[in-house]
Protein backbone atom coordinates (compact mmCIF):
# COMPACT_ATOMS: atom_id res chain seq x y z
CA UNK A 1 0.00 0.00 0.00
CA UNK A 2 1.17 3.40 -0.57
CA UNK A 3 2.54 5.42 1.67
CA UNK A 4 -0.21 8.04 2.69
CA UNK A 5 0.17 11.71 4.85
CA UNK A 6 -2.52 13.77 6.96
CA UNK A 7 -3.34 17.03 5.63
CA UNK A 8 -5.85 19.18 8.05
CA UNK A 9 -7.57 21.62 6.02
CA UNK A 10 -9.15 24.42 7.36
CA UNK A 11 -12.81 24.79 5.78
CA UNK A 12 -15.02 27.72 6.25
CA UNK A 13 -18.25 27.98 4.43
CA UNK A 14 -20.12 31.58 5.35
CA UNK A 15 -23.26 30.20 3.71
CA UNK A 16 -23.41 27.16 6.64
CA UNK A 17 -20.86 27.98 9.03
CA UNK A 18 -20.51 30.28 11.65
CA UNK A 19 -17.00 29.42 12.62
CA UNK A 20 -13.89 27.85 10.51
CA UNK A 21 -13.57 24.15 11.47
CA UNK A 22 -10.40 21.27 10.33
CA UNK A 23 -11.22 18.98 7.85
CA UNK A 24 -8.91 15.54 7.83
CA UNK A 25 -7.72 14.50 4.67
CA UNK A 26 -5.23 11.59 3.77
CA UNK A 27 -3.48 12.05 0.39
CA UNK A 28 -0.42 10.17 -1.11
CA UNK A 29 3.01 10.74 0.07
CA UNK A 30 5.45 11.44 -2.15
CA UNK A 31 8.78 13.26 -1.77
CA UNK A 32 8.26 15.58 -4.54
CA UNK A 33 5.26 17.02 -3.66
CA UNK A 34 4.43 20.39 -2.21
CA UNK A 35 1.53 20.72 -0.14
CA UNK A 36 -0.14 23.42 -3.02
CA UNK A 37 0.05 19.38 -5.00
CA UNK A 38 -1.56 17.58 -2.16
CA UNK A 39 -4.42 20.08 -2.27
CA UNK A 40 -4.92 20.15 -5.90
CA UNK A 41 -5.14 16.22 -4.92
CA UNK A 42 -7.86 16.75 -2.38
CA UNK A 43 -9.62 18.88 -4.84
CA UNK A 44 -9.18 16.43 -7.78
CA UNK A 45 -9.97 13.16 -6.39
CA UNK A 46 -11.52 13.74 -2.61
CA UNK A 47 -13.62 16.68 -2.67
CA UNK A 48 -14.29 19.40 -5.08
CA UNK A 49 -15.49 21.95 -3.24
CA UNK A 50 -12.32 23.12 -1.31
CA UNK A 51 -11.46 26.53 -2.15
CA UNK A 52 -8.27 28.45 -2.50
CA UNK A 53 -5.88 30.44 -4.44
CA UNK A 54 -2.70 29.72 -6.94
CA UNK A 55 -1.46 29.98 -10.46
CA UNK A 56 2.47 29.65 -11.26
CA UNK A 57 2.62 26.72 -8.94
CA UNK A 58 6.69 28.62 -9.03
CA UNK A 59 7.21 31.38 -6.46
CA UNK A 60 6.48 34.06 -8.63
CA UNK A 61 2.96 35.16 -8.92
CA UNK A 62 2.35 35.11 -5.20
CA UNK A 63 -0.93 33.55 -4.83
CA UNK A 64 -0.98 30.81 -2.75
CA UNK A 65 0.06 31.96 0.73
CA UNK A 66 -0.99 30.17 3.46
CA UNK A 67 -0.49 29.16 7.25
CA UNK A 68 1.30 25.76 6.83
CA UNK A 69 1.75 24.83 10.53
CA UNK A 70 1.27 28.07 12.10
CA UNK A 71 4.11 29.49 9.75
CA UNK A 72 3.11 31.47 6.72
CA UNK A 73 3.87 29.78 3.70
CA UNK A 74 3.82 29.18 0.11
CA UNK A 75 2.28 26.53 -0.55
CA UNK A 76 4.15 25.70 -3.97
CA UNK A 77 7.43 25.95 -2.44
CA UNK A 78 6.80 24.02 0.92
CA UNK A 79 7.20 20.44 0.53
CA UNK A 80 5.22 17.56 2.37
CA UNK A 81 8.65 15.87 3.00
CA UNK A 82 9.65 18.58 5.41
CA UNK A 83 6.76 17.51 8.02
CA UNK A 84 6.50 14.22 7.13
CA UNK A 85 5.35 11.30 8.89
CA UNK A 86 3.11 13.98 11.05
CA UNK A 87 0.17 15.84 9.87
CA UNK A 88 0.01 18.90 8.19
CA UNK A 89 -1.97 21.92 8.81
CA UNK A 90 -3.25 24.38 6.01
CA UNK A 91 -4.95 27.26 7.38
CA UNK A 92 -5.87 30.38 5.63
CA UNK A 93 -3.43 33.63 6.03
CA UNK A 94 -3.77 34.72 9.46
CA UNK A 95 -4.86 38.50 10.44
CA UNK A 96 -7.14 39.01 7.00
CA UNK A 97 -10.52 37.75 6.50
CA UNK A 98 -11.44 34.44 5.25
CA UNK A 99 -13.97 34.53 2.39
CA UNK A 100 -14.12 30.74 2.19
CA UNK A 101 -12.02 27.82 3.09
CA UNK A 102 -8.31 28.46 2.26
CA UNK A 103 -9.27 32.34 0.35
CA UNK A 104 -8.85 35.38 2.40
CA UNK A 105 -9.84 38.73 1.30
CA UNK A 106 -6.99 41.39 0.44
CA UNK A 107 -8.62 44.49 -0.44
CA UNK A 108 -7.27 45.95 2.76
CA UNK A 109 -3.20 45.14 1.38
CA UNK A 110 -4.52 46.35 -2.05
CA UNK A 111 -5.90 49.82 -0.52
CA UNK A 112 -2.38 50.06 1.36
CA UNK A 113 0.36 49.53 -1.52
CA UNK A 114 -1.80 51.96 -3.77
CA UNK A 115 -1.55 54.10 -1.18
CA UNK A 116 2.63 54.05 -1.26
CA UNK A 117 2.31 55.09 -4.63
CA UNK A 118 4.91 52.61 -5.85
CA UNK A 119 5.57 53.93 -9.14
CA UNK A 120 7.65 56.37 -10.87
CA UNK A 121 7.12 59.60 -10.09
CA UNK A 122 8.72 62.49 -11.93
CA UNK A 123 8.62 66.42 -11.37
CA UNK A 124 8.94 66.41 -15.22
CA UNK A 125 8.16 63.45 -17.47
CA UNK A 126 10.76 63.53 -20.60
CA UNK A 127 8.78 62.83 -23.77
CA UNK A 128 8.92 59.63 -25.17
CA UNK A 129 11.01 60.71 -28.27
CA UNK A 130 13.65 62.16 -25.33
CA UNK A 131 14.08 58.08 -24.95
CA UNK A 132 14.01 56.26 -21.59
CA UNK A 133 15.33 57.18 -18.22
CA UNK A 134 18.85 55.77 -17.74
CA UNK A 135 20.50 53.29 -15.09
CA UNK A 136 23.75 51.66 -14.29
CA UNK A 137 23.87 48.49 -12.74
CA UNK A 138 25.22 50.51 -9.42
CA UNK A 139 21.88 52.19 -9.43
CA UNK A 140 19.78 48.94 -10.15
CA UNK A 141 21.73 46.76 -6.98
CA UNK A 142 20.41 49.57 -4.35
CA UNK A 143 16.72 48.91 -4.84
CA UNK A 144 16.60 45.75 -6.47
CA UNK A 145 16.50 43.35 -3.58
CA UNK A 146 13.15 45.20 -2.01
CA UNK A 147 12.01 45.07 -6.13
CA UNK A 148 11.67 41.09 -5.95
CA UNK A 149 8.24 41.20 -3.58
CA UNK A 150 5.24 39.11 -5.32
CA UNK A 151 3.05 40.81 -3.01
CA UNK A 152 1.98 37.42 -1.61
CA UNK A 153 1.30 38.89 1.66
CA UNK A 154 2.89 36.17 3.92
CA UNK A 155 5.16 39.19 5.64
CA UNK A 156 2.00 40.63 6.67
CA UNK A 157 0.48 37.62 8.31
CA UNK A 158 3.54 36.93 9.73
CA UNK A 159 3.58 40.41 11.68
CA UNK A 160 1.88 40.37 14.90
CA UNK A 161 2.24 44.71 14.85
CA UNK A 162 -0.74 44.28 11.71
CA UNK A 163 -2.76 41.52 13.37
CA UNK A 164 -3.03 44.13 16.16
CA UNK A 165 -2.89 46.97 14.31
CA UNK A 166 -4.91 47.01 11.16
CA UNK A 167 -4.35 50.56 10.43
CA UNK A 168 -0.34 50.03 9.78
CA UNK A 169 0.78 49.90 6.36
CA UNK A 170 2.68 46.84 6.63
CA UNK A 171 5.91 45.76 5.37
CA UNK A 172 5.46 44.82 1.78
CA UNK A 173 4.22 47.79 1.02
CA UNK A 174 6.51 49.95 3.07
CA UNK A 175 9.65 48.02 1.57
CA UNK A 176 8.13 48.53 -1.88
CA UNK A 177 7.69 52.43 -1.03
CA UNK A 178 11.52 52.27 -0.22
CA UNK A 179 12.61 50.36 -3.64
CA UNK A 180 10.78 53.39 -5.52
CA UNK A 181 12.36 55.67 -2.81
CA UNK A 182 16.10 54.24 -3.99
CA UNK A 183 15.50 54.78 -7.32
CA UNK A 184 17.61 56.70 -9.20
CA UNK A 185 15.13 57.25 -11.61
CA UNK A 186 12.26 58.71 -8.88
CA UNK A 187 11.47 61.92 -7.71
CA UNK A 188 9.12 61.12 -5.31
CA UNK A 189 10.60 60.52 -1.94
CA UNK A 190 9.22 63.68 -0.23
CA UNK A 191 5.28 62.39 -1.53
CA UNK A 192 5.83 59.28 -0.17
CA UNK A 193 7.61 60.64 3.01
CA UNK A 194 4.32 62.54 4.00
CA UNK A 195 2.30 59.62 3.43
CA UNK A 196 4.88 56.90 5.48
CA UNK A 197 6.41 59.00 8.57
CA UNK A 198 2.65 58.62 10.09
CA UNK A 199 2.31 56.75 12.73
CA UNK A 200 0.01 53.87 10.90
CA UNK A 201 3.31 53.98 8.94
CA UNK A 202 7.06 53.37 9.05
CA UNK A 203 6.37 54.42 13.38
CA UNK A 204 4.01 51.68 13.85
CA UNK A 205 6.65 49.12 13.59
CA UNK A 206 8.57 47.88 16.34
CA UNK A 207 11.10 45.56 14.44
CA UNK A 208 9.66 42.26 15.58
CA UNK A 209 11.70 41.02 12.33
CA UNK A 210 9.21 37.94 11.52
CA UNK A 211 8.44 39.38 8.34
CA UNK A 212 11.82 39.05 7.07
CA UNK A 213 12.20 35.55 8.12
CA UNK A 214 8.65 34.71 6.13
CA UNK A 215 9.67 36.28 2.48
CA UNK A 216 9.98 33.63 0.29
CA UNK A 217 11.77 36.47 -2.00
CA UNK A 218 14.51 37.55 0.52
CA UNK A 219 13.61 41.18 0.45
CA UNK A 220 13.95 42.05 4.05
CA UNK A 221 10.65 44.56 4.40
CA UNK A 222 11.82 44.90 7.93
CA UNK A 223 15.24 46.47 6.90
CA UNK A 224 13.69 48.23 4.55
CA UNK A 225 11.46 49.92 7.48
CA UNK A 226 14.12 50.81 9.62
CA UNK A 227 16.44 52.09 6.45
CA UNK A 228 13.15 54.17 6.12
CA UNK A 229 13.21 55.12 9.30
CA UNK A 230 16.73 56.44 9.77
CA UNK A 231 15.97 58.40 6.70
CA UNK A 232 12.67 59.52 8.06
CA UNK A 233 14.68 60.54 11.27
CA UNK A 234 17.49 62.63 9.47
CA UNK A 235 14.89 64.68 7.33
CA UNK A 236 13.21 65.76 10.52
CA UNK A 237 16.85 66.66 12.04
CA UNK A 238 17.21 68.60 8.86
CA UNK A 239 13.72 70.55 9.34
CA UNK A 240 14.31 71.75 12.92
CA UNK A 241 17.87 73.18 11.47
CA UNK A 242 17.35 74.53 8.44
CA UNK A 243 12.95 75.20 8.94
CA UNK A 244 13.67 77.53 5.71
CA UNK A 245 14.47 74.87 3.37
CA UNK A 246 13.21 73.06 0.97
CA UNK A 247 9.96 71.44 1.80
CA UNK B 1 -19.54 47.39 14.30
CA UNK B 2 -16.28 45.46 14.69
CA UNK B 3 -13.42 46.93 16.17
CA UNK B 4 -11.62 47.20 12.71
CA UNK B 5 -14.41 49.02 11.38
CA UNK B 6 -14.09 51.13 14.15
CA UNK B 7 -10.63 51.96 13.60
CA UNK B 8 -11.10 53.24 10.69
CA UNK B 9 -9.35 50.26 8.23
CA UNK B 10 -10.50 49.08 4.93
CA UNK B 11 -14.18 49.46 4.73
CA UNK B 12 -16.42 46.52 3.06
CA UNK B 13 -20.01 47.23 1.72
CA UNK B 14 -22.84 44.98 3.50
CA UNK B 15 -23.55 43.52 -0.03
CA UNK B 16 -20.37 41.10 0.30
CA UNK B 17 -20.78 37.79 1.92
CA UNK B 18 -20.01 37.29 5.77
CA UNK B 19 -16.32 36.86 6.30
CA UNK B 20 -14.85 35.29 8.99
CA UNK B 21 -12.13 37.18 11.16
CA UNK B 22 -10.17 35.89 13.80
CA UNK B 23 -9.27 37.95 16.85
CA UNK B 24 -5.93 38.17 18.25
CA UNK B 25 -5.27 36.65 21.31
CA UNK B 26 -3.94 38.76 24.08
CA UNK B 27 -1.43 36.01 24.21
CA UNK B 28 -0.02 36.24 20.84
CA UNK B 29 3.64 36.73 22.35
CA UNK B 30 3.32 33.06 23.91
CA UNK B 31 2.72 31.64 20.66
CA UNK B 32 6.66 31.19 19.78
CA UNK B 33 9.93 32.18 21.35
CA UNK B 34 10.90 34.34 18.82
CA UNK B 35 7.74 36.23 19.34
CA UNK B 36 8.57 36.14 23.60
CA UNK B 37 11.82 37.41 22.91
CA UNK B 38 11.01 40.65 20.96
CA UNK B 39 8.53 40.85 23.84
CA UNK B 40 11.79 40.80 26.27
CA UNK B 41 13.35 42.96 24.36
CA UNK B 42 11.13 46.01 24.28
CA UNK B 43 10.63 45.26 28.35
CA UNK B 44 14.23 45.78 28.22
CA UNK B 45 14.42 49.20 27.58
CA UNK B 46 12.26 49.37 31.41
CA UNK B 47 15.48 48.41 32.57
CA UNK B 48 17.70 50.96 30.82
CA UNK B 49 15.75 53.48 32.24
CA UNK B 50 16.05 52.25 35.31
CA UNK B 51 20.19 52.15 35.69
CA UNK B 52 20.04 55.91 33.74
CA UNK B 53 17.87 57.11 37.59
CA UNK B 54 20.22 55.16 39.45
CA UNK B 55 23.03 56.38 37.75
CA UNK B 56 21.62 60.04 37.82
CA UNK B 57 21.12 59.64 41.74
CA UNK B 58 24.71 58.40 41.86
CA UNK B 59 25.67 61.21 40.33
CA UNK B 60 23.60 63.65 42.55
CA UNK B 61 24.79 61.71 46.04
CA UNK B 62 28.23 62.42 44.65
CA UNK B 63 27.90 66.37 44.15
CA UNK B 64 26.86 66.40 47.65
CA UNK B 65 30.12 65.74 49.18
CA UNK B 66 31.54 61.84 50.82
CA UNK B 67 28.78 61.30 53.63
CA UNK B 68 25.97 61.72 50.68
CA UNK B 69 27.84 59.16 48.87
CA UNK B 70 28.65 56.70 51.70
CA UNK B 71 24.41 56.74 52.36
CA UNK B 72 24.03 55.78 48.52
CA UNK B 73 26.38 53.09 48.80
CA UNK B 74 24.72 51.54 52.04
CA UNK B 75 21.65 51.69 50.42
CA UNK B 76 22.82 49.96 46.68
CA UNK B 77 24.26 47.26 49.16
CA UNK B 78 20.61 46.35 50.77
CA UNK B 79 20.11 42.92 49.33
CA UNK B 80 16.54 43.60 47.52
CA UNK B 81 18.93 46.33 45.46
CA UNK B 82 21.69 43.95 44.62
CA UNK B 83 19.27 41.53 43.43
CA UNK B 84 17.37 44.10 41.32
CA UNK B 85 20.31 45.11 39.50
CA UNK B 86 21.56 41.53 39.01
CA UNK B 87 18.17 41.27 37.27
CA UNK B 88 18.88 45.40 35.75
CA UNK B 89 22.46 43.94 34.63
CA UNK B 90 20.67 40.90 32.48
CA UNK B 91 18.26 42.84 30.84
CA UNK B 92 20.51 45.23 30.01
CA UNK B 93 23.19 43.58 28.37
CA UNK B 94 20.16 41.55 26.69
CA UNK B 95 18.94 44.58 25.43
CA UNK B 96 22.66 45.77 24.02
CA UNK B 97 23.40 42.60 22.48
CA UNK B 98 19.90 41.96 20.61
CA UNK B 99 19.96 45.67 19.18
CA UNK B 100 23.67 45.72 18.04
CA UNK B 101 22.72 42.55 15.93
CA UNK B 102 20.08 44.04 14.63
CA UNK B 103 22.03 47.20 13.81
CA UNK B 104 23.13 46.59 10.22
CA UNK B 105 19.33 45.90 9.16
CA UNK B 106 18.86 49.69 9.88
CA UNK B 107 22.17 50.90 8.79
CA UNK B 108 23.65 50.43 5.10
CA UNK B 109 27.01 52.07 5.00
CA UNK B 110 28.86 51.81 1.64
CA UNK B 111 32.75 51.54 1.25
CA UNK B 112 34.34 51.79 -2.40
CA UNK B 113 31.13 51.13 -3.99
CA UNK B 114 30.09 47.80 -2.12
CA UNK B 115 27.88 47.29 1.11
CA UNK B 116 29.63 47.10 4.30
CA UNK B 117 29.28 43.44 5.24
CA UNK B 118 26.94 42.91 8.10
CA UNK B 119 29.25 41.18 10.57
CA UNK B 120 31.41 44.34 10.39
CA UNK B 121 28.37 46.97 11.34
CA UNK B 122 27.73 44.73 14.29
CA UNK B 123 31.10 44.29 14.96
CA UNK B 124 31.76 47.83 15.03
CA UNK B 125 29.32 48.23 17.85
CA UNK B 126 30.85 45.93 20.20
CA UNK B 127 34.48 47.28 19.44
CA UNK B 128 33.05 50.41 20.68
CA UNK B 129 31.32 49.17 23.53
CA UNK B 130 34.13 47.18 24.46
CA UNK B 131 36.31 50.50 24.33
CA UNK B 132 33.79 53.15 26.40
CA UNK B 133 33.23 50.19 29.25
CA UNK B 134 37.11 49.84 29.12
CA UNK B 135 37.59 53.50 29.76
CA UNK B 136 34.73 53.81 32.33
CA UNK B 137 36.12 50.69 34.38
CA UNK B 138 39.01 52.57 34.39
CA UNK B 139 37.61 55.47 35.77
CA UNK B 140 36.02 53.24 38.66
CA UNK B 141 38.84 51.28 39.42
CA UNK B 142 41.60 53.12 39.25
Amino acid sequence: MAETIQLEVTRYSPEHDAAPALQRFEVPYRKDWVVLDALNYIKDKLDGSLSYRWSCRMGICGSCGMMVNGEPKLTCATFLSHYAPGAVRVEPLRYFPVVRDLVIEMTDFMVKLQKVKPWIIRKDEKSIADGEYRQTPQQLDVYKQFSMCINCMLCYAACPVYGLDPLFTGPAAIALAQRYNMDSRDEGARERMDILSQHEGIWACTFVGECTKACPKNVDPAGAIQQYKLTAAKEWFKSLLVPWGAK
Amino acid sequence: MTRHEAKGATQYTPYHPRWYRTRVSTYWWLWKWYYLKFVLRELSSIFVAYFVVITLLQIHSLGRGPDAYVRFEERMRNPLMIALNAISFLFVLFHTITWFNLAPRAMVAHLGGKRVPDALIACSNYVAWLAISAVVAWFILR
